[in-house]
């Protein structure tokens, strides 16, 4: 399979702090890719870089074979990267069907005077963006929430907006920056039904970070796993599981100093 | 005149008579579709045309799962149109129940809504050996699910149509095969004891109930009605499907469970039918909102609230109702009940009715007083959901109205009510026995429930014949009447009362969470779980004031002299209540013994050991101590 999006030898020094040191990784199209490793490791760090937040001080960011290092944000959405973010970043006071209207807003094409006179082609543009952000949110079950404002909405429920707010950007890879945190149990199983669903019908590619390891073993096709910002392994769950450094570095050596703790 | 004695045949006729006219709407992508009678029509024959072409034969079962989506109203009918039977199932039971009903049933085809409806019957295929077919109406996450036996709603009627033009006229001529003694749908009673039963209605029946019904409801093809109560349940079959056939009025299927109070609102039915439940949820938002207003706002709606109240006392004693009242009120519709109507989407309903269970007076009469024509309806899956209704002008909290055209009633032995009619149904499907037991050679179905007739003419629902019994003293003892008067205050979600050759009455209580936890809160009590908030002193002392006021319009001898608040929910799971939230006493007499021991003991603890059943299946016990109280002094003072 070939690679989607090409990750090679990246860099991210923060002052005289190394976030990253030297991570490649290559994500295949269709997969649902899982980064985990404690905390500190490096995980947000990447997915920044990934979207476009940070640029990397060394290293090369390529999708579908084009190099997009140096790609602001907004560039690397239009190409189809869309992500959620570890603390929420919904618009509290807007409606759940406004913030989803305005994921959608980089593949809008009206310019602020048509849309202004809203006649035309932006009325029809409009209908057909309402329409996309419908099937987001029959997806998602969230229709009886399309009127609430995002902040009256419960942790869970916020949770799930904001990957809907993602979804409506129609991305090729989608970046989950820990979708289950804070979530109880229920909230976690809805959500990996949720991720587990936008894979398989839409084949959208999935970078997760997560630290609730039974999801990850369970959802992934593949994990990475990161320590003090260096890739340390890589592979099926079931390697990376019994893989004996991924076991230092969780639980510590032998001598018991452990670096992480393995709820981290 | 055409042959009018099968659902089908309706059908047959609302496509050529009603033709454009809407049949039924569901809401999509925030948007109400509409399908008339003529697309109404279509769909169920060429679903029955492809279900004919993979093999469903007469007097075959098809079983449908789900919430209420046309499809799955189609699908029934579609299966009737073949002499094939429905078998509507409650979409929220546990996998043991569904496997016995679809077991009993003998079901070769289920429909399922969704992903999640395909997921439960997945895992019961192997306990299923008559199954043949699934067929799923919402494709989404279905595309990784291969298997030959499980088809979309689209490729069944794909398959349908080319059936059909390779057999024209094979779908009249199976509809024309049909007659009214065929059995079109078998209800299973959710049963308060042992296994559900299968109560099979016929064509005849369900016409029979719908035409009466048509009659004194007076529904005509105008009529909407918002069809949100669980398919399974003879009560939505009678309303939706049968009425909406007889009748030609327009069924609307809300969103999601989540928006139904939202899509009332939009759409303002014509007619609404609704359990307890939902008039007191709408009762209570009414008033917390009052509660939240401005002070002039909350002043006006309380001014006019009690003029409509004092007014309606008034009408239902027969009293004239003084000018200056009367003007209040006219006022008050323009300024408080239009308005509050409106918000809950009531503005347009001509009648709106109440069954199930006792509504509380003081919420029966809140809503008529602001002008919602809301009357009281009697029936069991048995009569095909349908013994007894209200008049307009009669309209009382008390009793459950007149039998309808077409129906006896009379009281038997015990003060059982006893119905006979055109609604009483064929039996109970291979069980003959228990059929030969409430059906006596006459022709009279025993309903179980103890009543009489007042002089009015109406009946009077008292309780289950057998739970009626008596107090060591011989005072008689109803359980469900004691419990209703416990339920009609908002912080009590149910309650189940013991007094069968016992001393006294006494009761356990499971609080609301909701109001019982905002009531909390409104007083900074402070609790973390149900169970703690169940156990607080101060919820305790309020829960006594509280039976101290059921108490007081209960006969002194049964009045409650000791309770004790549960530390969960009565949960359907645990087979503690039946699935329309009626108490299975025996089992519950059981489950609690040493409680029930501990309440006549004169204890003032019990242990309680609750077993939590969860929705997969798992079991967990949870032990705790809960105080017993004593409301003696109350039943001594007054």
């Amino acid at each position: 399979m070939s690679a989607q999006l090409e990750i090679a030898e990246v860099s991210k020094s923060f002052g005289g702090v190394q976030a990253v040191g030297r991570v490649s990784l290559e994500v295949r199209r269709g997969e649902i890719l899982s980064v985990i490793g404690p905390n500190g490791a490096g995980k947000t760090t990447l997915l920044n870089m990934i979207s476009g937040f940070y640029h990397p001080d060394s290293g090369r960011i390529s999708l579908e074979g084009a190099d997009v290092t140096r790609h602001a944000p907004n560039r690397l959405a239009e190409l189809g990267i869309a992500r959620t973010f570890q603390n929420i970043a919904l618009f509290r006071g807007m409606t759940v069907l406004d913030n989803l209207m305005l994921g959608r807003h980089v593949r809008m094409k009206s310019g602020v005077l048509a849309s202004f006179v809203y006649w035309g082609f932006a009325q029809r543009e409009e209908v057909v963006h309402r329409r996309l952000v419908e099937d987001i949110i029959d997806f998602l079950r969230i229709q009886d929430l399309r009127r609430r404002p995002c902040g009256s909405l419960a942790y869970g429920l916020q949770k799930r907006v904001e990957l809907g707010r993602a979804l409506a950007l129609d991305p090729k890879i989608l970046l989950l920056d820990e979708p289950m945190g804070g979530c109880n149990h229920e909230e976690k199983e809805d959500m990996a039904r949720f991720i587990l669903d936008v894979n398989h019908e839409w084949g959208t590619t999935i970078i997760l970070i997560e630290h609730d390891m039974g999801v990850v073993m369970d959802i992934s096709d593949r994990v990475a796993v990161l320590d003090m910002g260096l890739k340390i392994a890589e592979g099926t769950p079931d390697q990376v599981r019994t893989n004996p450094q991924v076991i230092k570095a969780y639980l510590g050596d032998a001598k018991g100093t452990s670096n992480g703790g393995q709820n981290a | 005149m055409p042959d009018l004695t099968t659902l089908p045949r309706l059908l047959q006729r609302n496509a050529r008579e009603l033709g454009a006219r809407p049949a039924m709407r569901e809401k999509d992508r925030g948007i109400w579709q509409t399908w008339n009678w003529r697309q109404y029509h279509d769909q169920v024959r060429d679903l029955a045309l492809g279900l004919a072409s993979l093999g469903l034969r007469r007097g075959d079962r098809l079983s449908v799962i789900g919430d209420n989506r046309p499809r799955l109203y189609w699908a029934q009918v579609a299966a009737q149109s073949l002499g094939g039977i429905s078998v509507p199932v409650y979409q929220d039971s546990i996998a043991k129940e569904l496997a016995y009903v679809w077991n009993h049933a003998e079901v070769s085809v289920i429909v399922a809504e969704d992903q999640e409806q395909v997921d439960k019957v997945l895992a019961l295929r192997d306990e299923l050996p008559s199954l043949r077919l699934v067929v799923y109406d919402d494709p989404r996450g279905m595309t990784g699910y291969r298997h030959d036996w499980l088809k979309s709603f689209e490729d069944v009627q794909e398959a349908g149509r080319k059936f059909g033009v390779e057999h024209p006229g094979f779908f009249e001529s199976e509809v024309e095969k049909g007659g009214p003694a065929d059995v079109a749908v078998i209800s299973y009673t959710s049963g308060t004891t042992g296994s559900p039963k299968g109560a099979m209605i016929s064509h005849a029946n369900a016409i029979g109930v719908a035409e009466s019904f048509r009659q004194v409801s007076r529904l005509v093809p105008e009529d909407t009605s918002l069809a949100y109560l669980p398919m399974a349940w003879a009560g939505d079959s009678v309303y939706t499907l049968f009425a909406g056939l007889v009748a030609g009025f327009c069924a609307n299927c809300p969103e999601s469970p989540e928006t139904v109070q939202r899509d009332l609102r939009e759409l303002g039915p014509s007619t609404l039918l609704a359990p307890p439940r939902i008039w007191e949820n709408m009762l209570t938002a009414v008033l917390v909102r009052a509660a939240d207003a401005t002070p002039l706002k909350r002043r006006t709606f309380e001014y006019f609230r009690s003029a409509a109240e004092r007014a309606e006392i008034l009408r239902t004693e027969g009293k004239p109702v003084p000018a200056g009242l009367r003007l209040a009120t006219a006022l008050g519709e323009f300024f408080v009940y239009g308005p509050v109507r409106d918000q809950l989407g009531l503005l347009r309903t001509k009648w709106a009715l109440t069954g199930g269970a006792p509504l509380g007076p003081d919420t029966f009469r809140f809503f008529r007083s602001i002008g919602v024509n809301l009357k009281q309806v009697y029936g069991s899956t048995e009569t095909t959901g349908l013994v007894s209704l209200q008049p307009d002008r009669e309209a009382n909290p008390s009793t459950a109205g007149r039998p309808v055209p077409g129906v006896e009633i009379k009281i038997g032995d015990r003060g059982e009510v006893l119905v006979k009619g055109c609604t009483v149904f064929k039996g109970y499907f291979r069980n003959e026995a228990a059929t030969q037991e409430v059906i006596d050679p006459d022709g009279w179905f025993r309903t179980g429930d103890a009543g009489f007739i007042d002089p009015r003419g109406h009946l009077v629902i008292i309780d289950r014949a057998k739970d009626v019994g008596a107090l060591t003293d011989g005072t008689p003892f109803a359980p469900q009447f004691i419990e209703n008067k416990l339920k009609f205050s908002p912080y009590v979600r149910e309650a189940v009362a013991f007094g069968n050759d016992k001393p006294f009455v006494a009761a356990m209580i499971a609080i609301d969470p909701d109001t019982v936890g905002n009531w909390a809160e409104r007083r900074g009590i402070a609790y973390t779980s149900y169970m703690d908030l169940s156990q607080k002193a101060q919820v305790r002392e309020m829960i006594r004031d509280e039976i101290r006021r059921g108490n007081e319009t209960l006969p002194e001898g049964t009045r409650i002299r000791r309770f004790l608040l549960l530390t969960k929910d009565l949960e359907a799971d645990d087979a503690e209540i039946t699935r329309t939230r009626k108490v299975r006493r025996r089992y519950v007499a059981d489950k609690y013994a040493t409680v029930i021991d501990a309440l006549y003991g004169g204890a003032a603890e019990a242990e309680l050991s609750t077993s939590i059943t969860y929705e997969d299946g798992r079991q967990a016990t949870i032990q705790s101590r809960v105080s017993i109280e004593d409301v003696a002094e109350a039943a001594a003072r007054v």
